[in-house]
């Protein structure tokens, strides 16, 4: 196993189109990182780029020791899981789970070992001798993963390996995965993990790390609590999060403690925001979870009132949307807190909670309230 | 109102149903009748070739029928021995040298450069790919002259070389161009997925790349085949000597050494030379059809 690095890593396309521009990543020995964005972000891109598959047109890749920039994907150490499973589709799983043994010429006995290991970690055993179109998704895409874990490699590279399943699959499915990884990790031989997606649930639970993307830049790399509790910028708060973080334009200043102007409305932020502060006044972009304001009767101090456009009943929570100013804001409320005799059209406020409150610089998207 | 008992409803869907079987059965029973009659008027010349390749010299022409009143082989021996030195199996053998070359080199040839076109960039690919399909709009007696000057200057006239080395370098612009269709239409990611396993490009080819593609080359094999045992005019125009006569040459020779034709004969060895072609399109139908239906339409 072996540690991955990007440094400067650019991509720029035969027709002058810039897909990834100079990225540094760290990825340490035994990590499962995820590479998550908004598609077209770049993320599969860069995996590709260090699969081999794609030439790298700037910059440097380094497995281990080893800068791969120029070796074929074969000699690169690494092994891929693909979106839609790539199995060969003439030969029997058996045959592609040691397709690539067999072009290394390992001895037979060897194959034949670790294909049985293989095929016990995965519960595949019985499907040794079907082929291909007589598996089910699930199946197909244990198969895929076993092809990849059959070589030992240095890196493992997953391309949205779960996306073509059913949503039950599919978490079930992330389990299996994330438990193999930490198998792997007690048993001594920790494997590296690159894994991308597009779903933010997949990300926060499976990562130890979290790489997020956007227009082929890298916006914030941490693991999954420091991403949520302090995005580094707006992009990544609006991401990261269900239902995602309100962002709304305001004005900041401050008489005594931080006051926020929105939509024509002034309010003072309670303790916990003050002290976090970069700079103390100015427009700034005001961003408040769902889950972080309070419901309040409208006309209440220190909230902000608008009107109920919608309830969504989700059986354990309600999300309450209600319009302030020209912005759509959301707020999660448990169940049994939520006055049910609300309805569309009445009004509303939300009193949001200080310590959780996230201003950003409305010019860099920064985010301006994690201290210093 | 009255209402209706559910035993009455069942007797009366049972009667609709029945209504509607026997109209199938009806229009099952027409539809079949005009293919079997449509069906015999095509087949009608092949079948009447069989049975008149049974029949004598005499009767060929005093009786319509084709079932013969006596049957002979005569037709068959006879024929066989030819009027020349070499016997028909002396021409079958001809005509394998020529086929089997020649469709083996086409089926790798037109693999390789097919492979290249459709998964590679390269500097000049746009214009190679237009000169390849160039040669497919180009009407085959236009490059007659030329091509007969080249090979007679490279010594190759009375040879078979004329007739199979220009396809066996993928020089059947046609074959090309149905493999890159077929090739289009597969996706990348198990060719992707080899690579990640270790495979060059060679073994990517071999082991991942021809496997998905087999319907194709056989039909590529198939085509080849049946063109090429029908082909007159290659041999007619490059093969002067008898004995490299092939099957199609060797059928002309038995109409032009004697003045008072052996119909019977004739007939009989043209059965004889349909044969292979029937029995490999009829054994390797289902991948014929599979290869051209999704070559065409995938593309």
């Amino acid at each position: 196993m072996a540690d991955l690095q990007l440094k400067t890593v650019e991509k720029v396309y035969g027709s002058g189109f810039k897909a990834v521009h100079g990225i540094d990543l760290t990825v340490e020995d035994g990590e499962f990182m995820v590479l998550v964005g908004p598609s077209g972000c770049a993320k599969s891109t860069t995996l590709r780029m260090i699969a081999g598959l794609e030439t790298v047109t700037g910059g440097e890749i380094r497995i281990g020791d080893t800068v791969v920039n120029d070796l074929v994907p074969g000699k690169r150490g690494i092994a891929m899981v693909f979106q839609n499973y790539a199995l060969y589709p003439h030969m029997k799983v058996r045959r592609n789970l040691s397709f690539g043994l067999k072009l290394k010429r390992e001895p037979q006995q060897k194959i034949d070992r670790a294909t049985n290991e293989v095929s016990g970690i995965l519960e595949i055993e019985e499907l040794l001798d079907r082929l291909p179109k007589q598996l089910s998704g699930g199946q197909a895409q244990r198969v895929a993963v076993g092809r990849a874990l059959i070589k030992s490699p240095e890196v493992f590279l997953f391309d949205e390996p779960l996306s073509n399943l059913d949503a039950k699959l599919r978490a079930s499915m992330r389990i299996r995965i994330t438990d193999l990884h930490k198998r792997l990790r007690d048993e001594g031989r920790p494997a590296t993990v690159i894994y991308v997606t597009h779903d933010q649930v997949e990300a926060m639970t499976m990562g130890d790390r979290i790489c997020v993307m956007k227009d082929g830049h890298i916006m914030q790399v941490a693991d999954p609590v420091t991403l949520y509790e302090r995005p580094a910028n707006a992009f990544v708060a609006g991401f990261i999060g269900m239902p995602e973080m309100n962002l709304a334009p305001a004005e900041l200043s401050a008489d005594g403690a931080p006051v926020i102007t929105l939509a024509g409305q002034t309010i003072r932020i309670g303790a916990g925001l003050a002290e976090r502060l970069t700079r103390s006044d100015g427009p700034v972009t005001f961003g408040i979870r769902p889950q972080h304001v309070e419901v309040v009767p409208p006309g209440t101090a220190d909230a902000l009132t608008g009107t109920i456009h919608n309830i969504e009943f989700m059986g354990h929570e309600v999300n309450l949307h209600l319009t302030i100013g020209n912005t759509n804001f959301i707020a999660v409320v448990p169940n049994d807190k939520f006055d049910h005799s609300m309805k569309r059209g009445d009004h509303a406020a939300l009193r949001p909670n200080g310590a959780r409150v996230h201003l950003f610089d409305p010019s860099s998207d920064q985010n301006i309230s994690l201290g210093h | 109102m009255t209402s209706t008992s559910p035993a009455k409803m069942r007797s009366a869907l049972t009667a609709t149903e029945l209504k509607l079987r026997r109209q199938q059965r009806r229009g099952a029973a027409i539809r079949y009748a005009v293919l079997l009659v449509f069906g015999l008027i095509m087949l009608y010349p092949l079948i009447w070739l069989i049975g008149a390749s049974f029949k004598t010299n005499s009767e060929i022409f005093s009786s319509p029928s084709f079932w013969p009143k006596e049957p002979t082989l005569d037709g068959y021996i006879n024929g066989w021995q030819t009027s020349t030195p070499y016997t028909f199996a002396r021409f079958f053998m001809n005509s394998a040298l020529i086929i089997i070359p020649k469709t083996i080199g086409t089926a790798i040839s037109c693999v390789l450069v097919a492979y290249g076109f459709a998964r590679f960039e390269f500097p000049g690919k746009r214009i190679l790919f237009g000169t390849v399909i160039a040669t497919l709009l180009l009407p085959n007696v236009v490059t007659r002259i030329p091509q007969y000057l080249l090979f007679r200057d490279l010594g190759w006239l009375d040879s078979f070389l004329p007739l199979w080395v220009p396809s066996a370098v993928a020089g059947d612009a046609f074959f090309v161009f149905m493999l890159i269709q077929f090739l289009r239409a597969i996706p990348r990611d198990m060719e992707e997925a080899a690579r990640v396993d270790g495979a060059n490009t060679l073994q990517t080819l071999v082991f991942i790349v021809v496997p998905m593609l087999m319907p194709a080359i056989i039909s590529v094999c198939l085509f080849q085949f049946m063109w090429t045992m029908n082909d007159f005019l290659g041999p007619l125009i490059y093969v002067s000597s008898v004995e490299n006569y092939p099957v199609s040459l060797a059928l002309k020779l038995s109409i032009d050494t004697t003045e008072a034709f052996d119909w019977n004969q004739i007939l009989a060895m043209s059965v004889l030379t349909l044969a292979p072609s029937l029995l490999v399109f009829f054994v390797a139908q289902k991948y014929f059809i599979e290869g051209i239906s999704t070559g065409g339409v995938k593309g």
